[in-house]
């Protein structure tokens, strides 16, 4: 690898319902970078992407074992914050989910909760966050409206935005265009590749075609297990592993 | 269904006729506002003023309201959000059942329990005397009556909120208590608010705990140790002994329509508070 890796997973273990959901997990995700999860649904997705903010903490009946590190601290120790481990990652999830109020107050609610309270100061957030997510032409004149009224992309690219406001290093991503339109689809997808350079960036993906144009790595899951990972280009057109050219041939989905 | 729904509207709208058509006889000696406005409850000599009867209703109801619904919510909310799942399913069976009981056990507890309490303990800390029958002690009745199905309601609201959206605001760094402070109940209001107004119009028929422990003094409370005498206990306490005297049946028959209005309007507000919150937040 030549990038230092940000989110390292070591033996990792998930048990949920006294299910082996993911099957010792060893995965190094590099920094400033996209990287996409790809694979069969059902195949641990979603859990895997929890498990890096700790989301399944509130989850029943879930065992999590072994480590993962974020910046070589590990966030399933003891003593690990979580609070402070999820402000350092943005959650984009499969459809938009606009907190009940206002636009304005959506984009500021990461930065209040963490103590900001000088309006100047969040007024320089939620117009530099809507900027660079290119929703503020659309929305400035109603920034205090209901964000529920924005279209489904606008509410998408709102819930971005909202995410890093908090400043994260990491954005995670699951299926997060599967509702919307090629359109809106697209403008994440840009926003997504012009992101990264700040920011490393892991996607959950169920469509080839989009691991393949955004994507620096991929990673693919079966039943649980990582069968295989490296760059984008080697994963998709010239994989290393039986099950991996099924599934990119879609003998498997 | 259309013609159910017709049916059912007419014969909300064939009651309002038909108490107002049963309470018109009044109007002929009195003017509303004085119907609304007096103080005087003197059946015997005409004299029939309303306001402590209003006063009555309103001041339990609001009591109710203040004590019952920070415990629902919390306990809603521990239930739903905090309690294993094993406590949550012996708990809100557990709940359904208190909601079964007759309001008459609860009269009786109020009686034995709560009326004491109020006399010997808490209102000598404000007041010099009281005789523990009053608006505080019908509230209390009355709010723990209406916890079983506030709480129930309360959590299947709770419940509906989606994961995803708590999710949303765990992952900006927010603790579990900030999301549902700032979240999860500012997304149930609606809810909360409807199942409020359910309890407390189902509440209001539940006369008869609230008339053991009430007072029933037909004057104005201005104090939460006051007695006081809400419509429905107006009414049941009345009925049988209208017949001797002139216009007392027609009175009560006012205090009937008085009480379908005040429930009517509370549904109504209710109403038009949801749908501009349903305007302004739903998704
Ligand atoms: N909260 C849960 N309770 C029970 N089973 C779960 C839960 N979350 C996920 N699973 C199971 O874990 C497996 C992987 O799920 P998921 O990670 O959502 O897959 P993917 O995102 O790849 O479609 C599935 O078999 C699913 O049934
Ligand atoms: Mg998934």
């Amino acid at each position: 690898m030549t990038q230092h890796p940000l989110i390292s997973v070591k033996n990792l273990n998930v048990h949920i319902d006294g299910h082996h959901i993911l099957k010792g997990v060893n995965i190094n995700i590099p920094d400033k970078s996209v990287t996409s999860i790809i694979g069969p649904s059902g195949c641990g997705k979603t859990t895997l992407l929890k498990t890096f903010n700790r989301l399944l903490d509130d989850t029943a009946n879930v065992k999590v074992s072994g480590s993962v590190l974020v910046s070589d601290e590990d966030i399933y120790a003891p003593d690990a914050e979580v609070t402070h481990i999820r402000k350092k990652m943005g959650l984009l999830s499969q459809r938009p989910y606009p907190l009940p109020m206002s636009i304005y107050d959506n984009v500021a609610y990461g930065p209040r909760i963490h103590g900001v309270r000088k309006k100047s100061e969040l007024d320089a957030i939620v117009e530099k966050q809507l900027k660079d997510t290119s929703l503020w032409s659309e929305v400035k004149d109603r920034l205090h409206g209901p964000a529920a009224k924005l279209s489904i992309g606008q509410q998408q690219r709102l819930c971005l935005a909202r995410g890093l406001a908090v400043e994260p290093e990491i954005i995670l991503g699951d299926e997060s265009t599967s509702a919307l339109d090629p359109i809106s689809t697209h403008k994440i997808e840009d926003l997504f590749v012009r992101l990264k350079e700040k920011y490393t960036i892991v996607l959950v993906t169920h469509i080839l075609r989009q691991a393949r144009r955004i994507s620096d790595y991929i990673i693919f899951v079966y039943m649980g297990e990582i069968i295989e990972f490296g760059p984008t280009e080697e994963v998709l057109l010239n994989p290393r592993e039986e099950l991996t050219k099924q599934y990119v041939k879609g003998f498997i989905s | 269904m259309l013609i159910l729904s017709i049916a059912s509207v007419s014969f909300v709208f064939l009651i309002g006729i038909g108490l107002y058509w049963r309470a018109a006889p009044l109007f002929n000696e009195n003017t509303l506002y004085s119907l609304f406005r007096s103080s005087e409850w003197a059946p015997s000599s005409g004299k029939f003023g309303f306001y402590p009867f209003i006063m009555g209703t309103l001041w339990v109801t609001l009591i109710a309201i203040v004590v019952a619904l920070p415990l629902c919510l919390l306990t809603g909310v521990y239930l739903t959000e905090y309690a294993k799942s094993s406590v949550r399913r012996v708990m809100l069976p557990l709940v359904n059942i208190l909601a079964g009981i007759p309001p008459v056990i609860y009269g009786v507890w109020g009686i034995f329990f709560v009326v004491p309490i109020v006399r010997e303990y808490v209102a000598p800390r404000f007041t010099e005397y009281s005789s523990g029958y009053t608006v505080l002690t019908g509230g209390v009745v009355l709010a723990v009556m209406i916890f079983p199905i506030l709480v129930s309601i309360v959590s299947e609201v709770l419940k509906t909120i989606p994961k995803e959206l708590k999710d949303a605001s765990l992952s900006l760094g927010a603790t579990k208590w900030e999301t549902i402070k700032k979240v999860v109940l500012k997304r149930a209001l609606p809810g909360i608010i409807a199942a409020t107004v359910l309890a407390v119009s189902r509440a209001f028929g539940e006369t008869i705990a609230v008339l053991m422990v009430c007072g029933n003094v037909p004057v104005a409370p201005t104090s939460v140790f006051d007695g006081g005498y809400p419509l429905p206990a107006l009414i049941a306490n009345n009925f049988g002994e209208m017949m001797s005297i002139p216009l007392y049946d027609s009175a009560l028959m006012f205090a009937a329509l008085l009480l379908f209005v005040i429930i009517f309007l509370f549904n109504l507000v209710s109403r038009i508070i949801l749908n501009r919150i349903e305007h302004k937040y739903s998704s």
